[in-house]
């Protein structure tokens, strides 16, 4: 049972304020390389049918390395939060490096608390408080189980 | 208002004084009436019904019998052997549609459903239609969100089958003229098919005088147990009707090389019987029925008008759907740019349960033009602390996201 606010004021429980801080308000409502690839590699689509949200990414790749990353979607400030600081964290990036970044963020998610603390993990950190939320971790791993899909079709 | 029915009675919401449920449209808590009634039956009356011949057999047998006259006589039916018992409203209609759907619609015939179906009541014509090469025809809401019955009248034809409808919005809580909307279908000598499951709860229903052909519905919207709805529908129709499943109970004699069928309700209720949680349902109808299901629609009607009224005053809140007095207990909603899966883990964290998401109406969110909504619905068991809660919630979630975009 999540912490209740008997007081009725409008003071948010301390695990939302630390979730629903700046720099996740600040991507969902500016996302970063939001828009297609004309010639893109790799296009995938992910959708989670429970709640509607969804996530359009397309890749471009420079022999092993990511070139370029765009992603289109809609759904909450979580889902859209993700999905726009992992296009971030994912350019100039190989496939094998990328796959650490995305293990390390599901370790995050799933409340590894050494992985909430990794530098590696760069920004993507302020999603950490979305491990104490279950029902929500399927927002915060939406982009990244589509990015997982593009990188197994790209082989 | 307080509340219609105590807290106390449900022992869900006894146990959480803080809960603030607001998730009836969904499903709703237990009565600790219908929790014995269940517990009765399983201790004292379990057996297979219409099967052994021995007394607790028997008493098995009647105690269905007689949870099926409650719950007919309940929605008004006076023949109790049209009210087919099924897990729920989505049996039902996926009964209908397949048993009369496959048995009646063609290549060239059209069903018709509305914009604002729920998709147990979308996709099973949508299938069926895509099956017998049929025309799956959509008919549009007028503005005030009910269905648009001169759209309707027009799209109605000699090759029209089965119009297919809600009674009440699960999104907008919009309540559609039934009777009307089955003179039309019969009109042209189409079926007409009812979703009751937003109905049911919330709505005196006289089957009988409602003039549908089929009047679906779940019992655990009802106060009743999960597992449990009800088909009422015409004998005239039923009889005509090839078995949905195939099994026990349902049939009369097997031979080697062809089988005949039970005479209604058990030809269309396959298998062994759920008598626990028809039972359980009987139990909710009794209740309902003490109270009176027109106190239940006023009581809701003015939670709603309340919650309508302070949400809407709360800048940067969109609410969908008709002004109060013309919906049922729900009011489906957005807060500025806060998507509604956020504001559903805010309200969370100060135990006040909405819904949010497409509600399993996309076709109707498309027409509304939003990908979510919130939804907070009503019941016999919430008051206006409960709205305080709900108002207090969407307050904080707003200064959470700082407010920038409304």
């Amino acid at each position: 049972m999540p912490p209740s606010d008997p007081g009725g004021g409008d003071a948010p429980a301390p695990h939302l304020s630390a979730l629903y801080q700046e720099v996740i308000l600040d991507h969902y409502r500016r996302p970063r390389n939001r828009g297609t690839l004309e010639h893109p590699d790799v296009a995938v689509a992910k959708k989670n049918p429970l709640c509607g949200d969804e996530i359009h990414l397309h890749l471009a790749f420079d022999g092993d390395r990511v070139r370029e990353v765009r992603f289109t979607g809609q759904g909450c400030a979580i889902s859209q939060a993700s999905a726009s600081m992992m296009t971030q964290a994912l350019a100039g990036k190989t496939a094998a490096e990328i796959g650490a970044v995305a293990r390390r963020f599901s370790e995050m998610v799933a409340g590894d608390p050494a992985a909430a603390r990794d530098a590696a993990l760069g920004e993507l950190r302020a999603l950490a408080g979305v491990a104490k939320i279950p029902v929500r971790h399927p927002c915060a791993l939406l982009a990244w189980n589509a990015l997982a899909e593009a990188l197994s079709t790209r082989g | 208002m307080s509340a219609l029915i105590d807290r106390d009675e449900f022992p869900l919401l006894a146990r959480a004084p803080e809960l603030v449920y607001l998730d009836s449209a969904a499903t709703t808590q237990k009565p600790r009436a219908v929790l014995d009634a269940l517990r009765a039956y399983y201790e004292h009356d379990n057996a297979n019904p219409h099967r052994g011949a021995y007394a607790l057999s028997a008493r098995a047998t009647e105690r269905y019998r007689a949870a099926r006259e409650r719950i007919a006589r309940f929605f008004g039916l006076a023949d109790a052997d049209c009210a087919i018992f099924t897990r729920g409203t989505t049996e039902a209609l996926n009964l209908v549609a397949a048993s009369w759907g496959r048995a009646n619609v063609g290549a060239g015939d059209e069903i018709v459903v509305s914009g604002a179906e729920h998709h147990a009541n979308f996709v099973p014509w949508q299938q069926l239609a895509l099956e017998r090469g049929a025309r799956f025809r959509i008919c549009e809401l007028a503005p005030d969100g009910r269905i648009d019955l001169d759209q309707l009248r027009a799209m109605l034809g000699p090759r029209t089958k089965v119009v297919a409808f809600h009674h009440v919005s699960n999104v907008l809580g919009t309540i559609n003229p039934v009777r009307e909307i089955a003179e039309l279908a019969h009109g042209v000598g189409a079926l007409a098919v009812c979703d009751g499951a937003q109905g049911a709860p919330h709505l005196p229903v006289a089957f009988d005088q409602l003039g549908v052909d089929f009047y679906a519905l779940s019992g655990h919207k009802m106060l009743g147990p999960m597992g449990i709805g009800v088909l009422l529908g015409r004998r005239e129709v039923l009889e005509r009707m090839p078995p949905y499943m195939m099994g026990g109970d349902m049939i009369e004699f097997v031979h080697d090389d062809r089988s005949t069928w039970n005479v209604l309700p058990h030809k269309l209720e396959a298998g062994t019987p759920n008598v626990g949680d028809a039972v359980g349902l009987a139990a909710a109808a009794e209740l309902l029925d003490a109270i009176g299901m027109d106190r239940v629609r006023a009581h809701e009607q003015a939670l709603v008008r309340t919650a309508y009224e302070r949400l809407s005053a709360i800048e940067g809140v969109h609410v969908y759907g008709p002004a109060p007095d013309a919906r049922s207990g729900v009011v489906s909603f957005t807060v500025g740019d806060v998507h509604p899966h956020d504001l559903a883990t805010i309200l969370d964290a100060r135990q006040v349960c909405i819904r949010a998401g497409h509600h399993c109406a996309q076709p109707l969110m498309r027409r509304l033009g939003v990908a979510a909504t919130a939804r907070a619905s009503f019941y016999v068991y919430n008051d206006e602390s409960d709205i305080d809660a709900l108002v207090a919630g969407v307050r904080t979630a707003k200064e959470l996201f700082g407010h920038a975009t409304v």
